[in-house]
């Protein structure tokens, strides 16, 4: 839209000759300067200026929807409203149903606690055929700390659907729907995913998963300022991605240690001494989710996977429509699976913080189960 | 001074009103021909009204400067103004009564601590009918970053349209019999729906707003969640950014007045360096935290989501709890001590 012509907007030829003289030519251009600029540059009168910019906003403005109208295509048109199951029953009431289209979903925990397997979990449900809960499309699966095991996509369909695994050639066919991708850099993975905005539709892609975020952007040996805005334009371009192909995409990050100097408070907290409690900093309390907070306003929904004494734990820790629920969990060769449907609703701090505590005792640990 | 205080007959002054002519300054200024044409009356009526308009207003302001009011007046029309209810009393009485309409207000917050879910049960709340004590009017809601959730508006509204038959349900006597219902659908129907993917968008749409308003004079609030998500991307010239923003909140305010509506401007917080440590700020720098009437930071406070009135311009700094639960936004029902003024 903001690269509409300004040319065939209708507007009088005089005034649309003066634009594309000053090189304005599409309705970005136009509408980045203040009108004041705009008259100075054009050394056109203010009347004459705003009412080409009205015409122009007007041409460029996005169309109103009535909410109402929202919520019946995504009732009629999506599948299950608009939600890929996880087949994990607590979660997917909590999120209404499963994974929502359409947006970004992170999962977000330290090291060998399960977000692959989980991701891996979500690409097998996506690719199984409707009757079965899944959504009959491809997925792409892009695999930047080759951490996909294609063994291990299949060990865990067996074990979770064996009824139609065990049909013949199902098992070749819904592992044929997933596509990884191992892209060896950044620029590597920009080109790919602009390729799929075209082929998303016509190859029936219905799920996008990018494991690891982080490692992708850790790989650029630039300095922290530099990460900021390379990270703007992924951010925007997988937001517009997603509402556009109406898909899920998830999204899995990585946890850094908190820095001494960082904080969670603003100037006037300090003043205000109703009960504020000091931060007790306790061993666990260090660790933060990675890529920073302007990442973590864009993504729409956060699941945070941690340990807490020895017990793995899947939290909603930022949802639109759900409360803050907390989830047990374990891993078996089905993947995951939640120990308790009743999720315990979290308060406070502790929807955000990320603990890791006893979990290296589970990493060590030989068998199916913790 | 209200239009419904002149001397005219009553099927013309609804029609006035209706119109969307409620005090005098906005009949004074516009010319015969255009009031007739609005109010759908005939032109001698319509001079009719503007000799009465002149006559009324005091002559003091009048002669002075064009467009002035005096302060009596003004305090008039801002006791007489209509606030939208948070749904949560604690906030409410912090606010002043609620979020007030003819102004801008900003509320930021960090991620997951109640933004977009303050600004769903605005666009909900405006439309509680008159008669509940609500303003009847409908919402515009400009989504920048896709985290309008229809669901999420499904459950509240149907919450307080629950809560409407519950209260209609007390004062059964004072109202007619033939009430019409409103439903959750009616009130996902009023929410005007905007998304916005740029900020060649975004800028177009504010501009367009004021044609847009002036079609549907119903809408009561505009609500932009977030005003900061494209602003912040790919912005390359910072000193632009900030002439661009200020431009666009000049026009918000126009609105504002224009249309006596409230805008409220949803913004992410950053961290900046600031009396030697790093601190939370919201984003967009300190010259657009100029461009605001009115303030709202909310923050977690121990196992509480706060609300902190930052600026404003009448009330004073206080912060007041709320919680976020399956109706939408309410009082939290943790101790008595919980607005704390500065």
């Amino acid at each position: 839209m903001s690269n509409k012509l300004i040319g065939e907007m209708g507007l009088h030829t005089k005034i649309s000759n003066i634009f594309a003289a000053r090189n304005i030519i599409t309705a970005k251009d136009a509408l980045s300067m203040t009108e004041f600029e705009l008259m100075e540059l054009l050394d056109v009168g203010m009347k004459e200026i705003r009412l080409a910019i009205t015409l122009i906003s007007e041409a460029t403005s996005p169309p109103c929807q009535s909410a109402r109208s929202l919520l019946e295509r995504k009732v009629e048109n999506e599948h299950l409203s608009g939600h890929l199951p996880t087949h994990l029953k607590g979660l997917d009431e909590t999120l209404c149903g499963g994974i929502p289209f359409g947006v970004l979903t992170e999962l977000v925990g330290p090291p060998g606690i399960g977000k692959s397997q989980f991701c891996m979990k979500l690409a097998l449900s996506a690719s199984f055929p409707v009757a079965y809960g899944g959504l009959d499309g491809r997925v792409i699966y892009i695999d930047v700390e080759s951490k996909f095991s294609s063994r291990r996509v299949i060990e865990m369909g067996l074990k979770s659907f064996p009824e139609v695994f065990h049909l013949k050639g199902m098992a070749q066919e819904m592992a044929g729907r997933i596509l990884v991708l191992r892209p060896t850099s950044l620029a590597n993975f920009t080109e790919s995913i602009q390729e799929l905005k075209d082929s998303i539709l016509q190859n029936q892609v219905k799920l996008l998963v990018i494991d690891s975020m982080t490692a992708l952007l850790s790989g650029e040996n630039k300095p922290g300022a530099q990460r900021q805005p390379q990270l703007g334009w992924h951010i925007s371009f997988l937001k517009s991605l997603a509402e556009f192909s109406r898909i899920p995409i998830v999204v899995t990050n990585q946890v850094r240690s908190q820095n001494r100097d960082e904080t969670s408070q603003y100037s006037f907290q300090a003043k205000l001494k109703d009960g504020l409690q000091e931060h007790t900093k306790t061993y666990d309390s260090h660790l933060v989710a990675a890529l920073g907070i302007n990442w973590a306003h864009a993504v729409t929904i956060r699941l945070v996977l941690e340990a807490k004494s020895g017990q793995r734990i899947i939290k909603v820790s930022k949802s639109p429509m759900s409360p803050p629920l907390a989830f047990p969990f374990h891993i078996t060769s089905a993947g995951i699976s939640l120990l308790s449907d009743n999720g315990t609703e979290l308060k406070g701090p502790g929807i955000n913080t990320i603990h890791a505590r006893g979990h290296s005792d589970m990493i060590n640990f030989h068998g199916d189960c913790s | 001074m209200e239009a419904w205080r002149l001397p005219l007959s009553p099927s013309i002054r609804g029609k006035l009103i209706s119109a969307g002519y409620t005090c005098l300054s906005s009949i004074a200024s516009v010319s015969s021909s255009d009031l007739a044409r609005d109010a759908n009356i005939t032109e001698e009526e319509a001079f009719e009204i503007l000799k009465l308009a002149n006559q009324s207003c005091c002559n003091g302001s009048r002669s002075l400067i064009n467009g002035a009011k005096n302060a009596w007046d003004m305090l008039h029309e801002e006791e007489s103004l209509p606030r939208i209810t948070t749904s949560c009393s604690d906030l409410d009485n912090i606010l002043g009564g609620g979020i007030s309409c003819r102004d801008v207000t900003e509320i930021g917050g960090v991620p997951g601590i109640g933004k977009t879910q303050i600004g769903i049960q605005l666009s909900v709340n405006v439309q509680i009918p008159r008669e509940c004590g609500g303003l009847g009017g409908k919402a515009i809601y400009i989504d920048t970053e896709g985290s309008f959730m229809v669901e999420r508006a499904l459950q509240i509204a149907e919450a307080c349209v629950e809560d409407m038959e519950e209260y209609t349900g007390y004062m059964h006597k004072h109202f007619q019999a033939n009430q019409v219902q409103m439903k959750p659908e009616d009130i996902l129907e009023n929410i005007f729906y905007f998304r916005v993917c740029s900020y060649t968008e975004q800028i177009a749409l504010v501009n367009h707003l004021e044609k847009f308003i002036s079609e549907n004079k119903d809408v009561k609030v505009v609500i932009v969640d977030s005003i900061t998500f494209h602003f912040r991307q790919d912005y390359d010239d910072l000193a632009q950014r900030t002439r661009v923003l200020s431009e666009m909140a000049l026009k918000f305010m126009k609105l504002a007045k224009k249309f006596s509506l409230a805008v409220v401007l949803l913004n992410q917080v950053t961290t900046k360096f600031s009396e030697g440590s790093f601190q939370l700020a919201l984003a967009l720098g300190d010259s657009w935290s100029h461009s605001c009437t009115n303030r709202v930071i909310l923050y977690w406070n121990g196992d509480e989501r706060y609300a902190y009135i930052d600026k404003s311009p009448s009330l004073p700094s206080a912060s007041a709890s709320y919680t976020v639960t399956s109706r939408g936004l309410r009082n939290s029902s943790s101790s008595s001590k919980r607005v704390k003024m500065m």
